[in-house]
């Protein structure tokens, strides 16, 4: 099987979607010239390939990007554009939370807005908290929206096909960190369900609930635990919103035990929202307190041994998963 | 360029329709609990999207804000559905979701009224966009207030507009008071049009309250647009006779000021035009209000006999299953 790091899997979705139905349209802060000239980055190659009526390099104007998707969704046609850092889409917020996600029910179900955000994300780059903020929780917060945020090559080109054919708003929030770690990738028609939890991981003992980024992680420490006869399983929630709340029971029905494990702050973040569900829904197989495993509640700073600090990793994870055991 | 007779005729009954349908609006909203929500009027600005929608398509696609009974009457909408709406009733044009507020009419190509104000600029370069993308003979108009065209959309929404020479139409209804605030307490330029230039854009100013002028004016930016020259920026200047809202007393809006504008309304204005010129005589008037005038109040009746929606029913319409 082809082997490809995260963007050129969206690359290969984008241009299948764009081979496919002549609807689609990408357009962004240098979707087609970029001021990086890297094989590895999403949108490289495109405008070549289709041409400026199809891939629009926009001006530094993030509310009119995403108005853009807005406008020509409501039109009929299938819009996926870029915000290009998930920080800058408080410049974008209204169109994307006061109008893409709002305008079908204010028109009583008549309009569709089939349209795709896509949003880069990840500290890790020492880029800083202006560049690197995960704000999944705000979107999914949002009734109207679908939030995707894959973890694996395969998962994004999958699941970004699915979004280009769904025929609502859907964000989709891609690690900068995936872009560049190859892995293996179907090629031609794959698709991947949205709202659909992946279990890439099979355990009995503990349930890790995560996504991104943080699969690696997770899929680590599970390594390094199972030589100590521990059984972590790994769910890769994919879809944020909706989520796969059946999956995730059956898993902690199974397990007993749950940590949710995610980069972003630690305060009104998603790991909130899942670990409420089990409560409500799971409290009774649970043999243990959940925990939460998440980035501290600072701004991701940009000095090397800080942004480690910031970030996740193997160690904060296990040693929650030894807590509860 | 004279003005057909059948467009003058139009417009006047559209502005006639619109000022009746609010007229019963106003008293309506005076009832407790008969209308949810605010209520937001444009009696003395009918001209304006009267105006503007003479001069489009049907296929052209209108992006409105909250003052936008008129806009969407002239446009086509069916008054049935928009009272309904209004009221909040099930078989209103949204089913009870959007209130008189933010009013979608897809069905007539104004899928978007929009109360975040600047809020359908972006969107109307995107319609916009794929008008161009199709290549198709048709523009989008974006009708937004002077308070609007403060917000950062709007030079977001004009450069972007401009620049990939898209078939929009920007409309900005000055009606003088953005809320509170005069028209010289929150906008440094003399008008809205003086910043056509920033944009390379054609900007015009016309009097708000001629229907004929604006009508004429979107007619000119509607040719250029579809000729592929471009988006134009025409501000209509007019008055608010109301307030913001029915609720606002209108205590910072000089009484003598309300009332010089009330004597420059449009609609007699037009009338008088059209009855002097012959183009209508007195009786097809009388007949043109009585028929307007059944029209609302089968709008009005419509809607009181309406159901409510069902509760559960606010759970459906959010996302395509």
């Amino acid at each position: 099987m082809q082997q490809l790091g995260m963007g050129q899997a969206v690359h290969q979705a984008l241009r299948e979607e764009m081979m496919r139905d002549a609807r689609v349209f990408i357009a962004g802060e240098g979707v087609g010239v970029s001021i990086h000239d890297n094989p590895m980055l999403p949108t490289a190659g495109l405008l070549k390939e289709f041409g400026p009526k199809r891939v629009r390099d926009t001006p530094v104007s993030e509310a009119a990007i995403a108005g853009l998707a807005v406008g020509a969704a409501a039109a009929g046609l299938r819009p996926v554009v870029e915000i290009m850092f998930n920080p800058f889409f408080t410049l974008a917020s209204d169109m994307i939370v006061n109008h893409a996600a709002k305008l079908r029910y204010l028109s009583g179900g008549k309009s569709t807005f089939p349209l795709v955000v896509r949003m880069k994300s990840g500290a890790g780059f020492g880029a800083g908290c202006q560049h690197a903020h995960n704000l999944e929780a705000w979107v999914a917060h949002c009734p109207g929206l679908k939030v995707v945020m894959p973890s694996t090559p395969a998962d994004a080109k999958g699941l970004l096909k699915s979004a280009i054919r769904d025929d609502n708003p859907v964000v989709f929030i891609e690690d900068m960190m995936l872009y560049f770690a190859p892995g293996p990738v179907p090629e031609g028609e794959h698709l991947a369900p949205i709202g659909k939890a992946d279990v890439k991981r099979p355990g009995m003992d503990v349930t890790v609930v995560t996504w991104s980024k943080m699969l690696g992680v997770a899929l680590n420490a599970a390594t390094r635990l199972e030589q100590e006869g521990i059984e972590a399983e790994i769910v890769d929630l994919r879809t944020l919103s909706p989520l796969d709340k059946e999956t995730v029971l059956t898993s902690v029905h199974k397990t007993g035990r749950l940590v949710v494990l995610h980069e972003a702050t630690r305060t009104g973040g998603f790991a909130g929202e899942v670990a409420a569900v089990v409560m409500e829904e799971a409290f009774s197989s649970l043999k243990a307190p959940l925990r939460r495993v998440t980035g501290p509640d600072i701004p991701v700073p940009v000095s090397p041994p800080l942004e480690r600090f910031y970030i996740p990793d193997e160690e904060k994870l296990i040693a929650a998963i030894r807590e509860i055991l | 360029m004279q003005v057909s007779k059948e467009k003058q005729i139009e417009m006047l009954r559209s502005m006639l329709l619109s000022r009746r349908f609010e007229e019963e609006l106003t008293e309506l909203c005076k009832v407790q609990g008969k209308i949810p929500g605010m209520m937001i009027l444009c009696t003395g600005q009918e001209a304006v999207g009267s105006g503007v929608c003479a001069a489009l398509a049907p296929e052209d696609v209108l992006i409105s804000n909250h003052r936008s009974h008129n806009h969407l009457l002239a446009k086509g909408a069916e008054p049935r559905a928009l009272m309904a709406e209004i009221y909040g009733k099930r078989t209103g044009c949204n089913k009870g979701k959007s209130g008189t507020l933010h009013l979608a009419v897809p069905e007539v190509n104004a899928p978007c009224t929009t109360t975040v104000v600047g809020g359908g600029l972006p969107i109307a370069v995107g319609v916009a966009f794929a008008q161009q993308y199709r290549q198709e003979k048709s523009v989008t108009v974006c009708l937004f207030g002077d308070g609007a065209a403060d917000e950062g959309s709007f030079h977001e929404a004009l450069n972007l507009a401009s620049l990939w020479r898209l078939p929009v139409i920007f409309v900005c209804e000055n009606n003088l008071y953005a809320g509170a605030q005069r028209y010289e307490e929150h906008t440094a330029v003399r008008s809205v049009a003086d910043r056509a230039v920033a944009y390379a854009m054609p900007g015009e100013v016309v009097d708000g309250n001629d229907a004929v002028a604006v009508y004429e004016a979107t007619r000119r930016a509607r040719e250029l647009a579809v000729a592929g020259g471009g988006p134009t920026l025409i501000e209509c200047k007019t008055y608010r006779c109301r307030g913001h809202g029915e609720s606002d007393p209108q205590h910072y809006q000089p009484k003598d000021e309300i009332a010089a504008w009330q004597e420059k309304c449009p609609i007699p204005r037009l009338r008088d035009e059209v009855l002097a010129r012959g183009l209508i005589t007195t009786e097809e008037l009388r007949e043109m209000e009585a028929a307007i005038n059944a029209i609302v109040e089968d709008a009005v009746r419509f809607a009181e006999e309406s159901p409510y929606p069902r509760p559960e029913e606010a759970l459906e319409d959010v996302l395509v299953q």
